[in-house]
């Protein structure tokens, strides 16, 4: 039996292995472009050489080995692969709101390699995404880390396997009015928001003394602990607590953001970024002195109570202030243009070329704990790159190829017309979605809770 | 130390605009109207080409001169070397002033109850302080269409200009009765309806639209014939599309419903309008060629169906004008209108060009909706709604340094620039006292 368990395993890390290993890894020239690397200045008339995947050299009158594709880039940027730290685009489903806490699901089990939004994020230069958790509750699932290698279709193939683990937190409105306001459980306030936290991390300090108790006594003479019951949403509470899992939390308003800043201090949580953080720019030094910093949108605001007292100034006035960072989309839509996202930066603050491009590269790549990997163009580095027409902080710039792990998944000469992997054979008619009816959002899935608001919340964004 | 000189630099360019009308204690920056002297700009007129170092004279409201020598003393001068001057940006579709938080019902002011209330006047309720005003007019748009929505024809909007202290003070001289246009499309994610259904329910609201129309035209020939009517405040108004003295706006995006709204408007006799149009690339020719001119947008959004190409809504604005449509740009927002600059840039890179997307946001609306002597270029005789900015004010870079409305020179002020203000750096920094 025990045999057969260790085969068993055996042939599940290679299966795992299997699928790693088969991610499709491409070698081409890239030359003459204006290569913007993000971190090391912007080099003129530049080479850019990947081989299997890596950016082998980067310089000038690079020679390409034989048998790699070579692609003239004159007159063109190149930069690396856009990063976007909230999305959730390639999801079948975002949010499991039944209760204050889930730390139990994974986003991993729900991704949806068919997904058209993932060849239009391609379209927008964008290679990495943040595919999250729903805002339902305090403490959410664990999100995926995709790299957008379009055309798969298995799941595991387009989730970036050698990212950490990060976990959805969520304060404010959306958790409240879920579970209090819908459902009449703690948390109806922000007070009870923090309760929630504190309670649920005091339980999982409990879960895991009892296995610490437990594996201590375990083969000592005499011993007759029994084991605690194994709780898959406690241990992964415990991990946050090991820094095993980066959380990343929806946040609006200061003083949620400031009451999240004091629990994780109080647990010695430290791997913490804010998600949204729109009044994060009230709170600017503290969040720069104990946090990887922040994800938020370029010029979103008002929709919501929340985010009434916000500014477009929020990124700038953070990235004065020391604080890492990003601006993401948290939309199908606003994915395809985040260059132009980050460019809004430069009219609401005035930040420089490379503060704005970092926004979308190795500022979120920080904040994922991929920046050794991603999230700037420097030998060594997984070759995400992405090919612009016109400087990328233009609102004229257009997107002419991406690559992933040194793959071309979009060109711009080469796209078809219909890019779906997977027609439903049910749909006699193809739905037309007007507006973007079907953008992504943070509160999908969610509308059973709101039955008592007459699905007004269905209009909700994030 | 370079490096924080030029973040120094940087924030200070940033603040410039601010510097401008810099506020002390107790003094609050009013929109001030007088006689202004723009000296030495490039000036973009769009009807009459770009103009370089060349000065625009405002006064009374109006754009009194555009020229190299123009000698007015008794003129407040604006050097504006090196800087650029636009016409105002006019949106040709938002929900400005008549929402304040979106997800706050008591705030929101745009969806009337009812399937025919087109006597709903957008105007009425138009808030002249909601802070996305404030928002707005700094980016240079300063001018809206503002539209109810709801119902089938749920109400009359109404042209503002975003400077004044009563929607009558900001009223821009243009207002059409809003119809949206049965649909035979999916709703959404949500609609469950079998696509016999659909089509059954598109079939009977199109039938309820004729009968609503016949009655509105039958009011109106009574009317005309002097006959004695009870009060009917929704005929009354839809009477005045069915008679040519409003347009109708008619708000409609998927194919096979833009042709059936060409076709329902044929032999009417009345002013259309289209708005919105995601599709209208499908159908380009033939709205060519019914002669209706679009409002389209927002750019930046999603294609309609899976199956479309990445950039079916960037490439929409461009295919219509390309097929002889006449074009304008809205952003169908609310408290982002300020994002109009960008959607038609999107626009203008994917197939519309530069010149014709400024002109899609300026001259073609106004000349959409009837207002082309007062709006939309930088002209002698025109109201003076101007943007001066360092450079295109439709690239982000760019910094827009005075707004000009109706001849009221705007604070460069608002809440979010105000929040930067204090929390650049705020006091007390990290730690308490």
């Amino acid at each position: 039996m025990k045999k057969l368990n260790i085969i068993l395993a055996a042939l599940l890390g290679l299966g795992l292995n299997y699928s790693y290993a088969q991610t499709p890894k491409g070698s081409v020239l890239i030359k003459n472009a204006t290569v913007l690397t993000v971190t090391k200045g912007n080099l003129e008339n530049t080479d850019v050489l990947v081989q299997d995947g890596i950016i082998k050299q980067v310089g000038q009158n690079l020679a390409a080995p034989s048998g790699i594709q070579t692609i003239d880039a004159s007159g063109k940027f190149l930069m690396p692969g856009i990063i976007d730290a909230h999305s959730h685009v390639a999801l079948d489903v975002v949010n499991e709101a039944s209760a204050p806490i889930v730390a139990e699901v994974r986003m991993k089990d729900v991704v949806n390699p068919f997904e058209i939004g993932i060849y239009r994020a391609l379209a927008g230069g964008v290679t990495i995404s943040h595919a999250m958790h729903g805002s339902a509750n305090v403490i959410g699932g664990q999100n995926a880390t995709l790299k957008h290698r379009w055309g798969s279709d298995d799941p595991a193939e387009i989730i970036m396997q050698d990212a950490p683990r990060t976990i959805k937190f969520a304060l404010g409105e959306n958790p409240t009015r879920v579970h209090g306001r819908g459902n009449g459980i703690q948390p109806r306030t922000r007070m009870g928001v923090e309760a929630v936290l504190r309670n649920g991390f005091n339980e999982a300090l409990q879960y895991k003394k009892g296995w610490e108790t437990y594996n201590s006594g375990k083969g000592q003479k005499g011993n007759t602990l029994t084991p605690p019951v194994y709780n898959e949403r406690l241990q992964t509470l415990a991990d946050i607590l090991d820094g095993k899992i980066i959380v990343h939390c929806h946040s609006y308003r200061a003083d949620e953001i400031y009451m999240l800043i004091n629990v994780a201090k109080d647990f010695g949580i430290t791997k913490l970024v804010f998600q949204h953080t729109n009044e994060g720019f009230k709170v600017a030094p503290e969040i720069a002195e104990y946090t990887m910093g922040a994800s938020v949108f370029a010029d979103w605001w008002a929709y919501k109570m929340e985010v009434y007292y916000s500014t477009a100034f929020n990124a700038a006035i953070l990235q004065r202030n020391g604080v890492i960072t990003s601006i993401n989309s948290d939309s199908a839509e606003l994915i395809r243009h985040l260059y132009h996202e980050a460019a809004k930066t430069q009219r609401y603050g005035g930040l420089t070329d490379d503060e704005a491009l970092s926004m979308i590269t190795i500022n979120p790549a920080k904040q994922l704990g991929i920046a050794d990997k991603v999230g700037s163009i420097e030998v060594g580095k997984q070759a995400d790159l992405v090919i612009f027409e016109g400087h990328p902080l233009s609102s004229y710039a257009v997107p002419q190829m991406t690559f992933v792990d040194g793959v071309k998944y979009f060109d711009i000469k080469a796209d078809k017309d219909d890019q779906r992997q997977f027609v439903s054979a049910t749909e006699m008619v193809e739905p037309v979605f007007l507006h973007s009816e079907e953008d992504h959002q943070c509160l999908q899935d969610v509308d059973a809770y709101f039955e008592a608001f007459q699905g007004a919340f269905l209009e909700e964004k994030n | 130390m370079n490096r924080i000189l030029k973040t120094f630099c940087a924030s200070l360019l940033a603040l410039l605009p601010v510097a401008a009308m810099a506020q002390i204690d107790g003094e609050f920056v009013k929109p001030r109207t007088g006689k202004f002297l723009l000296q030495n700009a490039t000036v973009v007129t769009v009807t009459k080409g770009t103009l370089n170092n060349t000065s625009v004279l405002l006064e009374n409201g109006k754009i009194s001169q555009v020229g190299t020598n123009i000698s007015a003393a008794d003129a407040e001068v604006i050097d504006c070397s090196g800087m650029f001057i636009y016409p105002g940006m006019i949106d040709g579709g938002t929900r400005l002033g008549l929402v304040e938080v979106s997800s706050v019902p008591e705030t929101v002011d745009y969806a009337e109850l009812g399937n025919v209330t087109p006597n709903m006047q957008a105007l009425t309720t138009v808030n002249p302080n909601s802070e996305a005003i404030g928002i707005t007019r700094v980016s240079g748009v300063t001018t809206v269409l503002t539209v109810p929505t709801g119902g089938l024809f749920p109400g009359t909007a109404a042209l503002i200009n975003l400077n004044g202290y009563t929607p009558d003070q900001m009223y821009g001289g243009f207002k059409a009765i809003v119809m949206n246009f049965p649909s035979s499309g999916r709703r959404g994610r949500f609609d469950r309806r079998s696509d016999e259904d659909i089509k059954k329910d598109s079939e009977k609201a199109l039938k309820e639209a004729n009968e609503i129309w016949d009655n509105a035209k039958k009011y109106l020939e009574l009317k005309n014939a002097g006959a004695e009517l009870q009060y009917y405040p929704e005929m009354d108004q839809l009477s005045k599309a069915v008679s040519g003295e409003l347009p109708l706006l008619i708000v409609v995006d998927a194919a096979s419903d833009i042709q059936n709204a060409i076709k329902w408007v044929e032999g009417k006799n009345i002013k259309v309008i289209f708005s919105g149009v995601s599709e209208g690339w499908r159908v380009a020719d033939e709205i060519a060629k019914a002669g209706i001119p679009v409002i389209t947008g927002p750019v930046q959004e999603l294609p309609s169906r899976q199956s479309d190409r990445y950039d079916a809504a960037y490439s929409n604005a461009g295919k219509m004008a390309k097929a002889g449509v006449k074009v304008a740009i809205r952003t169908d927002e609310e408290e982002n209108v300020r994002n109009l600059p960008f959607h038609a840039a999107f626009a203008a890179a994917y197939g519309l060009g530069k010149e014709e997307a400024l002109k899609a946001i300026t001259i073609n609306p106004a000349e959409i909706f009837g207002i082309q002597d007062q709006y939309g270029s930088v002209e002698a005789g025109k109201r003076a709604n101007l943007v001066v900015s360092t450079g295109d004010p439709l690239e982000t870079k760019s910094q827009i340094m005075h707004v000009f409305i109706d001849g009221y020179r705007i604070p460069m002020s608002n809440r979010h620039i105000r929040l930067y203000q204090e929390f650049l750096e705020r006091s007390p920094g990290l730690k308490a006292n």
